[in-house]
């Protein structure tokens, strides 16, 4: 009983105590990075030859697509440890992290679009990536909604468990078929163009700090909403206990 | 401010939504923590006192 | 389970089961297309592919409440629960009455509301097909989309949500045929990717949706 293992944290008042000392600092670096990463980025990188100074925009984009992504394998893992542990603090933690994913999305997708305006000359264009993007926008939609419409906690993080993970099959299974479906584009080249150019060392070291920012603040919010849901979840229980000793 | 070119637009306008964006997602987190946070003490304070 | 399955059916057919209703559904929508975008043959005929796909999509969306509620409301959903068969046999029995129902009389429509849309002539077999190979997907998904939301009132809106981005897949390549056949051009790819997704849904999801039952049932 004394060895100590990741699953105590899966204890709920251990969690609060162990982020209690571990929140600041996270928060701290997420924001130095943050701030470190696109003021180098914005005022000390050079205009690309090609796209001009929209190259800028990549390090908002680039780092909050991965996180749009990452906060969803997060939420898979978490779902996965609550059908098969039923560690509480792991279904909240899922909860948690769907709101701070679904920005991540749309910053993913509105800088996406502002970015392959000059390129394309319209404001939206069913580019595979940006599509793909779309679809993750609305399965964290789905997610969220069925959280919010069920009130037994446990059902619910049963239930959107459970559509998180099949949820992920679909979401792998569109971003093929999205491929699939647009290679009937004609027109210029997709967002990926920046990804497919090898970047200069000048433009990927900013990168790099922006998305550890990214990732930090992601784990910080994460953090903090979580412990938010175990208050909330104490709260509901101890409401619950009291109405019935009343009654 | 670095010289942005014609993309001026484009650029200010992706930074500014971002920000804003992370801005909020932050400043609703934070309110909402402090608040249920509040909340639960009022309630263990009253169990309390009940039983 | 055969009787399971006539019993559903015959529950659709009657009047109030809402057996009509699907198809009513895809003919307004097809009828409502020439309206929105004019009535062109050359442009009704390039889209009526995809708008024929969207229609049965939507029509099969609109009955997906029905698989359950009935039978949650009037508390037979626990006594089936309680059966000795086996909630994944009652779950797909629940998509095979429903795409009997639903399913198979938009795949019989399509090729006649595709002569309201200019359909192409290649197109009528591949509409057709694909449609037979797809909407059996879009019944065992919108299953478990709506073993989700069977507890819940009012739980159409939100089942639509959660069903819509789940049928993206089976949309895009069940279009494609229906596209590719109508010009004429090569459908294998997007036929087998179809097959695949049919296959493998029916295969995994009722499993799925079973664990989702049994939650909503405790």
């Amino acid at each position: 009983m004394s060895q100590s293992s990741l699953w105590e944290y899966a204890n709920p008042r251990k969690f609060l105590q162990t982020t209690d000392s571990v929140l600041p600092w996270v928060a701290g670096l997420a924001a130095v990075t943050l701030v470190v990463g696109l003021v180098w980025g914005f005022f000390f990188t050079p205009d690309d030859y090609r796209q001009g100074s929209t190259v800028k925009i990549v390090y908002l984009h680039v780092p909050a697509a991965l996180m749009a992504i990452n906060a969803w394998i997060m939420m898979l893992v978490a779902s996965l440890i609550w059908i098969i542990r039923r560690h509480h603090v792991s279904a909240l933690a899922a909860r948690a992290a769907a709101p701070v994913g679904l920005v991540m999305t749309v910053i993913a997708l509105l800088t996406g679009a502002i970015w392959g305006q000059p390129m394309w000359g319209t404001w939206w264009a069913w580019d595979p990536r940006l599509t793909s993007f779309l679809i993750l926008f609305l399965f964290y939609l789905g997610y969220m909604a069925l959280w919010e419409a069920i009130e037994n906690d446990d059902t619910a993080a049963d239930l959107t468990s459970i559509l998180c993970l099949v949820g992920s099959v679909f979401a792998l299974l569109s971003r093929y078929a999205v491929n699939f479906w647009s290679q009937g584009l004609h027109q210029g080249a997709s967002l990926s163009v920046q990804s497919g150019e090898r970047m200069a060392m000048e433009f990927k070291l900013p990168l790099y700090v922006c998305m550890t920012a990214f990732a930090l603040l992601f784990i910080a919010l994460v953090l903090v909403r979580t412990r938010t849901e175990i208050r909330a979840r104490r709260m509901r229980a101890l409401l619950a206990r009291d109405r019935m000793e009343s009654a | 401010m670095p010289d942005l070119g014609k993309y001026a637009e484009a650029v200010l306008s992706s930074y500014a939504i971002s920000l804003v964006l992370l801005a909020a997602i932050v400043v609703l987190s934070l309110r909402r923590a402090k608040k249920v946070k509040k909340d639960l003490q009022e309630i263990e304070k009253k169990v309390k006192s009940n039983g | 389970m055969i009787a399971l399955l006539t019993r559903d059916i015959r529950l659709a057919i009657r009047a109030g089961g809402g057996f009509g209703l699907g198809l009513s559904f895809f003919l307004i929508v097809v009828v409502l297309v020439p309206f929105g975008v004019g009535p062109q043959a050359e442009i009704l005929s390039t889209i009526a592919p995809g708008i024929l796909w969207v229609g049965a999509l939507l029509a099969c969306l609109l009955s997906l409440d029905r698989i359950f509620a009935l039978d949650w409301e009037d508390g037979s959903l626990d006594l089936l629960a309680t059966s000795p068969l086996p909630m994944e046999g009652l779950v797909a029995v629940k998509s095979l009455a429903h795409w009997l129902t639903t399913g198979l009389p938009l795949v019989l429509a399509a090729p006649v509301l595709g002569v309201l849309l200019n359909l192409p002539e290649a197109g009528f077999v591949w509409v057709t097909l694909s449609l037979a190979l797809g909407t059996p997907a879009l019944s065992v998904i919108g299953t478990f989309g709506a073993a989700l939301t069977v507890g819940l009132k009012r739980g159409g809106l939100l089942l639509s949500l959660l069903v819509l981005p789940l049928y993206v897949p089976t949309l895009i390549f069940g279009a494609e045929v229906a596209r590719r056949g109508a010009e004429g051009l090569n459908v294998t790819t997007p036929l087998f990717l179809l097959a695949g997704i049919t296959c493998g849904t029916i295969a995994l999801l009722p499993f799925a949706s079973a664990a989702v039952l049994k939650v909503n049932l405790r």
